[in-house]
């Protein structure tokens, strides 16, 4: 049995494997096309240890459907951030997400950062403000109470919601070893 | 439903740290605290489909629109296996990597070397049931980079991996044998298992190589498995 193979940064040249498309997971030529759900639409800036905007990174995420299941929805998309380090994501809001042991988990959006200077990508959860299932959500319970708000995007209007990323310092992103 | 049965977390050392002091970019970019362990769900255990349909595939990076690249051309295959040896199907693997020059078809890239307007140096491949993939490339160049003074990244190709579960989501470099810039190279370097280390470098491989055309490397690649569970079935 040989152990998992090492991880090596993806460098600051990744962008060869950017399609821009991809931030949009309901293109309409794309695998999402006509599925129903809530349109939403997810930002954030990402800052360094300095507060430097990170604008050399990829960010992927990974969610469910709006109805809660893996199956169907193609929760997948891929954004590079820009020179203020702003990502941007159109896809569906995913429904509720059955957890361990028979518990259920709040709607959230698992996000993946790589860049030069990350050895491995650092993952961490987009929730969204102002839902109920937030109070009882497994993942969330784990966080300290005082570094909760880092998982929680906040409301921007018309569909948009908003989750800044801090890879360092003061008010550093809660990040998961998964 | 039965709860998902969880990835294995990695042997002590076979992985890099985030605070890898001897590179520079991560100074100001590893967190601080230490990453919070979750139990792993659906959200961990499941990942995205990725099928050809959607997901062109781009095996031969040694061309564009018919014209040849410059360079070594080479074919690079291998496996792609969990921890348990077991194959993984229809994972898709992508590629990038600098030209022969040393040189990245990219803006941020300024190194003073040659590009190639035959050679994008992207490719997307997708593992078959028994995990093998297979592209043909050109040999890239090595060039400099600023972490320190007369740095040079040893020659090397990106590859990023989606297998079965998100937990499983990869990105390595697959570096060259016998390369003298390995040693003083502190991505490389950075992980501290000298046996880790050493799986990240390609093997020479006659069988790969094609006659009258091109050398062969292979590389393989494991990705994380499951937790052992008695109830696995046989």
């Amino acid at each position: 049995m040989n152990a998992a193979t090492t991880s090596q940064t993806a460098g600051p040249y990744w962008h060869l494997i950017e399609f821009p498309e991809w931030a949009d997971l309901l293109r309409a030529d794309g695998p999402n096309a006509g599925i129903a759900g809530e349109r939403i639409m997810l930002t954030g800036r990402i800052t360094d240890g300095d507060g430097t905007p990170v604008s050399d990174a990829m960010v992927e995420i990974w969610q469910a459907g709006p109805d809660g299941s893996f199956e169907g929805f193609h929760g997948f998309g891929r954004c590079a951030t820009d020179p203020k380090g702003a990502f941007r994501f159109v896809t569906l809001k995913p429904g509720a997400v059955p957890g361990r042991g028979n518990r259920i988990q709040a709607p959230h959006v698992v996000l993946s950062i790589f860049a030069r200077g990350l050895m491995k990508q650092l993952v961490t959860r987009l929730y969204f403000a102002g839902e109920a299932l937030n109070a009882e959500d497994p993942v969330l319970n784990l966080v300290p109470l005082e570094r909760r708000f880092t998982l929680i995007a906040q409301p921007q209007g018309e569909g948009a919601w908003r989750l800044d990323v801090r890879l360092q310092g003061e008010g550093e992103t809660v990040f998961l070893d998964v | 439903m039965p709860d998902p049965i969880p990835y294995r977390y990695a042997a002590v050392g076979t992985q890099p740290p985030y605070d890898a002091p001897a590179y520079g970019s991560t100074h100001k970019r590893h967190p601080k605290q230490v990453p919070l362990r979750v139990p792993h769900t659906l959200s961990e255990t499941t990942a995205p489909r990725f099928v050809p349909a959607w997901y062109a595939p781009h095996e031969d990076l040694t061309r564009v629109d018919g014209k040849e690249a410059v360079g070594e051309r080479i074919i690079v295959a291998g496996r792609v296996l969990d921890e348990d040896g077991r194959p993984v199907a229809g994972a898709m693997v992508e590629v990038w990597q600098a030209n022969a020059a040393g040189r990245y078809n990219h803006a941020r890239d300024q190194h003073d070397a040659p590009l190639d307007p035959n050679f994008r140096g992207q490719g997307r491949v997708f593992t078959d049931a028994e995990g093998k993939y297979r592209f043909t490339t050109i040999r890239p160049g090595a060039y400099p980079w600023r972490n320190h003074h007369n740095a040079w990244r040893p020659v090397h190709i990106h590859f990023g991996l989606h297998g079965a579960g998100a937990a499983q989501r990869l990105i390595t470099q697959m570096y060259f044998p016998g390369d003298p810039l390995l040693p003083l190279d502190p991505i490389f370097n950075a992980t501290p298992d000298a046996a880790a280390r050493e799986r990240l470098i390609a093997q020479f491989d006659l069988d790969v190589t094609q006659p009258e055309f091109a050398l062969g490397y292979r590389f393989d690649i494991v990705l994380r498995g499951r937790e052992a569970t008695p109830f696995e079935a046989a």
